[in-house]
């Protein structure tokens, strides 16, 4: 890219901790800046991605032949599990609040969070959470996946399924602090000028995903301790021999964990939202209505939980009124992507990595809202419920959407976050490689589902072996992208180009600061010149005031 | 001369739309229908799938054009046009899809409806419209009414529906009909009549799916759920179970078979009469294998519970002696 050659330091000389550059001894303390705390999480939160694709790929080898004969049964299904849970508490939750922490102070000019020892202590609940997840594979490993239906879930192993619920109540705590502090940053410590209207986008959609945590994780807590209490107290709260009610536990699992999918991907929703404006040049196509549809997403995804019990125990009415509110939440999400498409409509689109990944996110996003839709319809739903139809909607969900989102976000803010740039070739056979594994991993799927494989199966019919081995093909190829992505991002940290203050000539606040940031983000209060998508209004964002690397350290980084 | 773009705009739009509607009629991802509610379910599948395909093209063909159009020519510099957003188009892109779920939920309501989803026996009996044949009186669960599922539909033909129990064990389902006493291990029903599953867990929850009906039902322990179909293409179909129940969930499968009313009426009167003859055909279903007592220990021991899984057992069919454990659970089924 032009702008990357031009920033390109002269190549000899040997690489420099400049503005706020941290020792990397400083990730492994207790520190309380947030941009520390930022960092911590992404990277814990990919470390536990690792671990959930290694799991993946062993998923997809068992698959890759109709008998079980890879791994035993009874291991696929605790595989199964910890792929689920670890992916979803571990990953997304995690490296979603680790972008908010990163950016939320910055982008609205503040000096950190509003609780920074509570945000600490948020993130340190993770590591204990994941190593707690993990090890439970070794004890009687929880094999009910990751939603752990009773009474599956309490007759199959009690130390393993103790440290699951053990886990995710730890995990869910840190979400709940992390979910408040970035609510009350949001709401308090904006820089003077900047209305809720002038917030960037992300930080819109960090509010919804705030509230969605605050008010669906304790519910999910609520349902896990009564689930230990089953376990090892011999209650019956969803035990039918001892008169308890299993579509209970259903209930109030999806009362979190339907909401729990817009805490995975709002977040992206809102990276996306300010990726997008700043790679194409354009500003966003209508902020208010995308600033609104996060929140019409969040409450309406309130009150669609039911859509995943269509065929459980629901009584009738209950099927109809979930299906009407699970199809409404189509029209905001489809004022994003509609707006994100126009954003692009006669921008000046750089195919730098980041902007590569966010039309993936479109391109892939689009069609899981539209399978979407289509198991909202309750008679189609019966049919593929449980199948591997569903299976393909949420990883065009999850991976089109919030993994593309992450990566996406990586490649944008990442010379923000370190102070060096990334290699853009490389980022670009990483999307390459991506998007073709995915779509070939993920795509076969929904024809498998209709054509009547169920999910969470070890073994299958071989009519759908070619299909299988397509996917797994596909899992593979995902699996080996990663390779090229973690070579560039350990490389460039410590021997990328130096980043400039704003490599991308971007508008928002965390732009307006040294690469990596100061200390305490800012040596003055930032004043708001602009809107944060101001384009095209001649505004040119300033190049790297000299002063800014007036007060650079020049001792070479301590390694 | 240049194409005015109004036009190719609207060339563009037609062949989109022709594009949906053909593939929405012949994408072939779906097995063969066997049953009148399979017809609904692909009526409402195919609509979707021309509206979801020609959206997906839309999107995908916009994101493809400014990919191309729009891309940043080397050494611009410059910002795109200062566009922030345009409210009608808004309107339109967020009422045009709104009429469109509308849409389709009326639809999915209209078939659910047709499919019997309204119908279920407890709120037919309230309405005095349907006879419910399958509370037999000696049926361990006799009083019970389904609580969840798909019921009978109106007009399912003079015939009464053939009932059926069903119960649903790790890994098997097996199959009483309470007007016969015949418990068998794959399901058999008359084409062209309707039936009425009415399903129970023994240990987990399982579901009862058949792709080719595209029904499928959760069978909740601790509860009665209901399925009503009419099979309508004769043949041999998979049942397989939907919900995860265990390591060996994928081999939890079974077989419908759904022929003519003249050999269902055989294959019924020939299971009568060797069930006259000899007690064991009962036993000889698979799940007729093992006590009650059996089932509920694996459920017991674990929740670490203060009671015998006999004693359980005995407090599902307080009814029945504990002398003939083999016999007990055909017993209590018939």
């Amino acid at each position: 890219m032009a702008q990357v050659e031009i920033l390109e330091s002269p190549a000899s000389s040997p690489p420099q901790a400049h503005g706020g550059e941290r020792k990397w001894t400083d990730y492994f303390t207790f520190s309380t800046d947030h941009k520390v705390i930022g960092i911590q999480y992404m990277v814990t939160g990919f470390i536990f991605y690792l671990i959930g694709g290694v799991l993946a790929t062993m998923i997809r080898t068992e698959l890759a032949t109709p008998q079980p004969d890879f791994v035993t049964p009874e291991a696929y299904n605790g595989i199964m599990t910890l792929h689920g849970t670890v992916m979803l508490f571990l990953w997304i939750v995690p490296v979603g609040a680790g972008l908010a922490n990163y950016l939320i102070p910055l982008m609205i000019g503040a000096r950190d969070m509003a609780f920074p020892r509570l945000n600490a202590i948020a993130f340190w609940m993770i590591p204990p959470s994941g190593i707690l997840l993990v090890s439970s594979y070794f004890f009687e490993a929880p094999s009910a996946g990751w939603t752990s239906y009773p009474p599956l879930s309490v007759n199959t192993g009690l130390v393993g399924q103790g440290i699951w619920i053990l886990a995710i109540l730890v995990g869910g705590t840190s979400s709940i602090l992390g979910g408040l502090n970035f609510a009350v940053t949001m709401l308090k410590m904006r820089v003077p000028g900047m209305t809720l209207f002038k917030m960037p986008l992300f930080c819109w959609s960090m509010l919804a995903t705030s509230m969605l945590i605050l008010i669906g994780t304790p519910v999910l807590a609520g349902a896990l301790i009564l689930l230990a209490f089953d376990l090892f107290a011999g209650t019956s709260f969803f035990n039918p021999a001892g008169g308890g009610n299993p579509v209970l536990f259903q209930h109030l699992f999806w009362f979190y964990s339907h909401p729990a999918v817009y805490i995975f991907v709002l977040p992206l929703f809102g990276a996306i939202s300010d990726v997008i404006p700043v790679h194409a040049r354009k500003p966003i196509f209508g902020y208010q209505a995308i600033a609104f549809s996060s929140f019409a997403i969040s409450f309406l995804g309130l009150i669609v939980w039911a859509h995943h019990m269509f065929t459980s125990g629901t009584p009738p009415w209950l099927r109809m009124f979930f299906m009407i509110t699970t199809m409404i939440i189509a029209v905001p999400t489809g004022i994003k992507i509609f707006g994100w498409l126009a954003t692009l409509w006669r921008g000046k689109i750089a195919y730098t990595s980041a902007m590569l990944f966010s039309m993936g996110f479109i391109a892939t996003f689009t069609i899981g809202g539209v399978t979407g839709v289509m198991l909202a319809a309750v008679p189609f739903d019966i049919h593929v419920h449980d199948t591997y139809f569903v299976v393909a909607h949420f990883h065009y969900i999850l991976f089109g959407g919030a993994v593309f989102g992450v990566y996406m976000s990586v490649y944008h803010w990442f010379p923000k976050m370190t102070g060096h740039m990334m290699n853009e070739f490389w980022g670009r056979v990483h999307f390459v490689l991506t998007f073709i594994g995915m779509n070939l991993t993920f795509m076969p799927m929904h024809e498998l589902g209709l054509m009547g494989m169920n999910r969470r199966v070890a073994l299958y019919d071989p009519q759908f072996t070619d299909l299988n081995v397509m996917a797994t093909i596909g899992a593979y190829i995902m699996a080996v992208s990663t390779i090229p992505f973690i070579i560039n991002a350990v490389w460039s940290w410590r021997y990328g180009p130096k980043a400039p203050a704003n490599p991308w000539r971007a508008l928002t606040l965390e732009w307006q600061t040294t690469s990596p940031p100061a200390i305490e983000n800012f040596d003055e209060l930032p004043v708001l010149k602009t809107g944060p998508y101001d384009y095209g209004l001649g505004y040119i964002p300033e190049i790297d005031p000299p002063e800014l690397y007036g007060k650079q350290v020049s001792e070479p980084t301590a390694s | 001369m240049k194409i005015p773009s109004s036009i190719l705009t609207m060339l563009a739009g037609v062949t989109l739309t022709l594009v949906s509607l053909w593939y929405g009629q012949n994408h072939g991802l779906m097995p063969v229908a066997a049953s009148h509610e399979a017809e609904l379910v692909d009526e409402l599948f195919d609509a979707m799938m021309v509206i979801s395909v020609g959206l997906v093209i839309l999107v995908e063909g916009v994101l493809i054009i400014a990919a191309i159009r729009f891309r940043r020519r080397d050494g611009d510099e410059t910002d795109g046009p200062h566009i922030e957003g345009n409210v009608p188009l808004e309107i339109l892109w967020t009422s045009i899809p709104t009429v469109i779920v509308l849409g389709i939920s009326v639809y999915s309501f209209s078939l659910y409806q047709q499919m019997g989803g309204l119908n279920l026996s407890n709120q037919a009996a309230d309405a005095g419209a349907v006879e419910v044949a399958y509370a037999s009186d000696n049926s361990s669960n006799s009083g019970h009414l389904a609580s969840a599922g798909i019921g009978l539909t109106q007009g399912m033909g003079d015939q009464p529906p053939v009932a059926v129990n069903v119960k649903a064990l790790q890994y098997a389902f097996v199959f009483t009909y309470p007007e016969s006493g015949v418990i068998s291990g794959e399901l058999k029903v008359p084409a062209n009549r309707g039936v009425n599953l009415s399903m129970e867990a023994q240990d987990v929850i399982h579901a009862f799916w058949v792709p080719e009906l595209r029904l499928k039902q959760d069978v909740v322990p601790g509860e009665t759920t209901e399925l009503s179909f009419i099979a309508t293409r004769e043949g041999t179909y998979p049942i397989v179970c939907a919900e995860l129940c265990g390591p060996y969930h994928g081999a939890m499968r079974s077989q419908i078979q759904v022929q003519s009313p003249d050999e269902f009426d055989a294959w019924m009167q020939s299971q009568i009469a060797s069930q006259d003859n000899a007690v064991e055909t009962v036993a000889a279903a698979p799940a007729a294998e093992r006590s009650d007592a059996d089932y509920l220990a694996p459920l017991a021991q674990p929740l670490n519970l203060d009671v015998e899984a006999d004693a359980l057992a005995q407090l599902q069919a307080p009814a029945h002696s504990h002398e003939h454990p083999h016999y007990q659970m055909a017993a209590r089924i018939d």
